[in-house]
């Protein structure tokens, strides 16, 4: 069909028989493609014919479009199409994950800064970005939504007029997206109990997801009317229900397949260029291509939520905590995004990992003017996270205790009531997390001196300020500071969450082999590795074949939320456990015969073999199957939840959690306001470590995404225009390798028996203590109060 | 404009091409070679990385008519690059003591790439990068990848400061660097390893 770059199906075999099974350290079945350039990304996708499209932005954050002349750019040579909202082929016209508030291209106003106003395609994308300029856009400007003050007020322009999704009833004002109290107990009458409350306000700045590859993909006409579609995304099926009804087709005829993805971290849930490659390709009869730059994929995804926090704890002297009160604001932007399920976690779980009875919650999501925002690796507890855990650090202070033992006295445990009554009920090893990481050995003073020709010699590489060669460790002091959180697993709040896996067993080259057939998006987690992992030690053989994500199977869910491996694994291994049952009844209508215990034994799978439990060998796989294939397509569900009350939040919102805990050192250069962070050490449980040296890679890199916001990251979006002031890597800044600290690793496994092979998701809980905990050792070194992140050079020098 | 530069050891010639177009351009969407990543497109990001003459470049901020008559090797040559540079240098590197490394533009000039992966063939720093768990979503990868072979060619017994120092212009979003750094660790201990073993042969 000519397209260069499309997936294929990817083969591994391990080296022996009894390796390559769960808990092994398994390669990445990718990793060869990855490593010498032949990985197909959605941007190195390429057919012969194909046009480029481009996307023009709007210019304002709030504006009217009085009108487009699309003239000029259509006149230009090599334009094939100039798209607006008048071109779009049915009366579906917007999209969104949870709500369908979001324009495929904006509808007589914008309402953010960045979004998508018309489209071109062309024959060079350079042709295509000069014909984009010369759309004219008439455009008077609206007042701005910015905050929840201005969003509030009784005179704010009202973002969506005549909302009709599930949560408008229930909010004060139209401007409020969502909004979710949860109270328990008498928080009131609990603080009257306290000796010490401690009160803070804090703020959580806009982080971005910064995944590497960029927002692309390609749209190929088909003859029957329909597109192929390949994209990088979080979720297939997602994708396919908003793409369709937009392009006015049928599900079947929007063939959707994955892409190389090139990271992903909630920003690729929404939609970016999906429908509008499609739109263009369907226009002109060409394949089109589209591949964001960075300067446009800042504004092609949605962004962490920037929060306020208000938050009240009062403890007992001897340490016990009394009570909470907390009110959390989250920004969601112009659009609802995954909003509603942000303000879900962050309600739920904002009194983090510890036992209080007596509670008084409010969170609420904002409709504004500023960027949309959605979902990023542990959304709303993260925010949370960062608050309870600089309360945990005021109220050891203010008790004169230890702040490591004041977290142990107050940590949950199994049997533990959640806020919204819900019984946490695996195992919550939130204080022995916390004693581990406590007893890793600490870095060495002054870490920066080694032993040289003259005696002790300072490595600058080593100092805050790094070659920047400002300061030999004058005025540099050191902090250490601890943190924990917990983070949900899986979808929430009563979604049905499932996955769909297809598992084919058959003889390929006189060898048994397994081909493993999901929807799940690899986005670099490793799922593709342990996907492979499950079938061989499901079904003892050593090859298997993971076949291309697409829309030809069901859906397998999103990949995040931590839950790949907790609900495609599961729909594999459970697909697998029907192959084997189909397996051995072959087997026993075959040689059943030639040994009584086919008849009386249970029977087992291993080394390509029909075993035993005892081990005794009854036939080879390959003269059961002969030339008969085994497939089975199954859906599989993980525990029901239900939703939260909307006045109480009560409610079994929960599947699972996730806990990890966090020690930082740093050392602060206290003149100059630099910051390094010597060692970041985490201690995590995940149940089961279906691959340990995945398990690690997530833990490491969610640790230092959390120390990414702590200093360095934030998209700035000015308060009196509401338009992104750094969409750059030159101005956003996220963590180098020099900015990286050593990250030791304790890994626990304490199994969740609910759960798959006891297995916790891994991939979200890092990111959650690593910013306090960053934020404790600043302190620390420093003494200031510090109630916001990123924290800047100015906000430790005062200057 | 047309433009002649070889890549990975083979003639190449881009016909119109227009003059803003980056080196990256040319290569992943005129020469079929999408190995060096578009992360960023403004210098910042590395991960379009590629050896100039021997220099590793950002293949984003070189404009295509600036390469004409160069030589220019991506990652999709790197295995090839490492296995010439290796039968060049028996042991891998050209010793820390000589100072004088890589491969002289002559012998470049002689050299012809094999397609990678046809018989399985990796660079050593490529098989690390698997072994080490350095690679997850893989879009940093064949940058870091071509930045570190360099590194070792330069220096065969890195510091994790000289690993670190090397490697700061190339950003990963997934992995937090350990198992970056692990991999670069673990190809140098193996380059050394096996330069003990030919010098004990």
């Amino acid at each position: 069909m000519g397209v260069t770059g499309s997936p294929t199906d990817i083969h591994q075999s391990t080296a022996s028989r009894t390796r390559g099974g769960i808990g092994a350290s398994t390669p990445r079945p990718d990793g060869t493609l990855k490593v010498t350039g032949e990985f197909a990304y959605s941007s190195d996708m390429w057919h012969e014919d194909m046009l480029w499209g481009h996307t023009l932005r709007s210019t304002l954050a709030h504006a009217e479009i009085v009108s487009i002349d699309v003239s000029e750019a259509l006149a230009q040579a090599g334009v094939h199409a100039v798209l607006t909202y008048d071109d779009l082929p049915t009366a579906t016209r917007h999209y969104g994950l949870e709500i369908r508030d979001t324009p495929v291209l904006a509808e007589g106003r914008v309402r953010h800064h960045g979004e998508p106003v018309a489209l071109v395609a062309a024959d060079h994308p350079e042709t295509a970005r000069r014909a984009a300029a010369k759309i004219k856009v008439e455009y008077r400007e609206l007042p701005l939504v910015t905050d929840e003050a201005s969003a509030t007020a009784p005179d704010a322009p009202v973002l969506h007029e005549n909302r009709t999704d599930e949560h408008h009833r229930y909010v004060e004002h139209p401007n409020i997206l969502h909004r979710q109290p949860i109270v328990r107990g008498d928080a009131s009458a609990a603080a009257e109990r306290a000796d010490v409350i401690v009160r803070g306000e804090y703020h959580f700045g806009m982080q971005d997801q910064a995944f590497l590859g960029p927002e692309s993909g390609l749209a190929v006409p088909a003859e029957d009317g329909g597109v192929d579609l390949y994209v990088a995304t979080q979720w297939l099926h997602a994708d396919l229900g908003q793409i369709a009804p937009v392009l006015g087709l049928p599900e079947e005829q929007v063939r959707m397949t994955l892409s190389g993805v090139g990271g992903a971290f909630g920003g690729r849930e929404d939609l970016s260029m999906q429908i509008h490659a499609c739109l263009l390709a369907l226009h002109t009869g060409r394949p089109v291509k589209m591949v964001y730059n960075r300067f446009e994929s800042f504004f092609g995804h949605v962004h962490r939520h920037p929060a306020k926090l208000w938050y009240e704890h009062g403890a007992t002297k001897d340490g016990r905590l009394t009570h909470l009160k907390c009110r959390i604001v989250l920004d969601g932007g112009a659009y609802a995004s995954s909003s509603p399920a942000v303000v879900g976690n962050a309600s739920s779980l904002s009194v983090g990992p510890y036992a209080v009875d007596d509670v008084d919650i409010e969170a609420v999501a904002l409709y504004t003017n500023n960027p949309p925002c959605g979902a990023m690796r542990g959304f709303g507890a993260v925010q949370a996270c960062f608050a309870y855990e600089a309360q945990m650090d005021k109220l050891a202070a203010a008790l004169s205790m230890d702040p490591v033992e004041f977290r142990r006295l107050n940590a949950m445990s199994q049997g533990t009531l959640l806020p919204t009554g819900q019984a946490v009920d695996s195992p919550a090893p939130v204080a022995e997390l916390l004693r581990r990481v406590k007893a890793m050995p600490m870095p060495p003073e002054q870490q920066w001196l080694s032993a040289g020709s003259s005696g002790q010699e300072a490595d600058v590489r080593d100092l805050p300020g790094g070659l920047s060669n400002t300061s030999h460790g004058e005025g540099v002091v050191r902090g250490v500071g601890y943190a924990v959180g917990i983070k949900n697993v899986g979808f929430s709040e009563g979604f049905d969450d499932y996955s769909t896996a297809r598992v084919r067993m058959e003889v390929v080259a006189g060898e048994p082999v397994a081909t493993v057939h999901t929807a799940m998006a690899e986005v670099g987690q490793g799922g593709v590795t342990v996907h492979a992992q499950i079938a061989r030690t499901e079904l003892g053989v050593d090859r298997v074949t993971i076949h291309p994500a697409d829309t030809t199977v069901g859906s397998a869910g999103s990949s995040s939320a931590s839950r790949q491996t907790y609900v495609t694994g599961g729909a594999i291994r459970h697909a697998c456990e029907h192959v084997r049952e189909r397996v051995l009844e072959l087997g026993r209508t075959k040689l059943g015969s030639y040994h009584p215990a086919w008849a009386t034994a249970e029977l087992l799978l291993e080394g390509g073999k029909v075993v035993t439990e005892s081990g005794e060998v009854l036939a080879d796989l390959v003269d059961v199957l002969e030339e008969e294939a085994v497939e089975v397509e199954l859906e599989w569900r993980h525990r029901p939840t239900e939703p939260f009350d909307r006045h109480t939040g009560q409610g079994r919102g929960h599947v699972q959690y996730a806990f990890a805990a966090h020690r930082a050192v740093v050392e602060v250069d206290t003149e100059l306001g630099l910051v390094k962070v010597v060692e970041l050490a985490c201690a995590q449980d995940v149940g089961k470590a279906l691959n340990p040296l995945s398990v690690l890679g997530q833990i490491q890199g969610g640790t230092t995404q959390g120390l990414g916001i702590a200093v360095m990251e934030e998209i700035l979006v000015d308060p009196k225009t509401a338009k992104v002031r750094n969409p750059s890597f030159t101005d956003y800044l996220i963590p180098t390798i020099l900015d990286t600290p050593t990250i030791p690793v304790d890994v626990l496994e304490l199994a969740d028996a609910h759960a798959p092979y006891g297995l916790r998701g891994v991939g979200e809980a890092p990111t959650l203590s690593s910013t306090p905990a960053v934020l404790a050792a600043v302190r620390a070194a420093t003494g200031l109060e510090l109630n916001r992140v990123p924290v800047r050079p100015e906000h430790l020098t005062g200057t | 404009m047309r433009v002649n530069f070889t890549v990975n050891g083979r003639p190449q010639e881009a016909d119109d091409v227009w003059e803003g177009e980056s080196l990256l351009y040319v290569l992943r969407e005129r020469m079929g070679l999408p190995g060096s990543k578009n992360a960023c497109e403004q210098g910042e990001c590395g991960s379009c990385t590629v050896r100039l003459d021997g220099v590793p470049v950002c293949a984003c901020l070189v404009a295509a008519g600036q390469v004409e008559g160069r030589e220019v090797v991506t990652v999709e040559g790197l295995a090839d690059y490492a296995q010439h540079r290796s039968s060049e240098h028996p042991g891998g590197a050209c010793g820390s003591a000589s100072g004088s490394c890589g491969t002289s533009l002559d012998s470049a000039q002689r050299w012809q790439a094999q397609p990678t992966g046809d018989d399985g063939r990796l660079a050593p720093i490529q098989q690390a990068f698997i072994d080490a768990g350095a690679v997850q979503c893989g879009f940093c990868t064949p940058g870091l990848l071509v930045a570190a072979d360099e590194m070792l060619e330069r220096n065969p017994s890195p510091s994790d400061a000289d690993i670190r120092e090397a490697l700061s212009g190339n950003l990963c979003r997934c992995t937090g660097y350990e198992k970056i750094l692990d991999a670069v660790r673990l190809a140098a201990a193996r380059q050394v390893s096996q330069t003990e073993q030919e010098e004990t042969v």
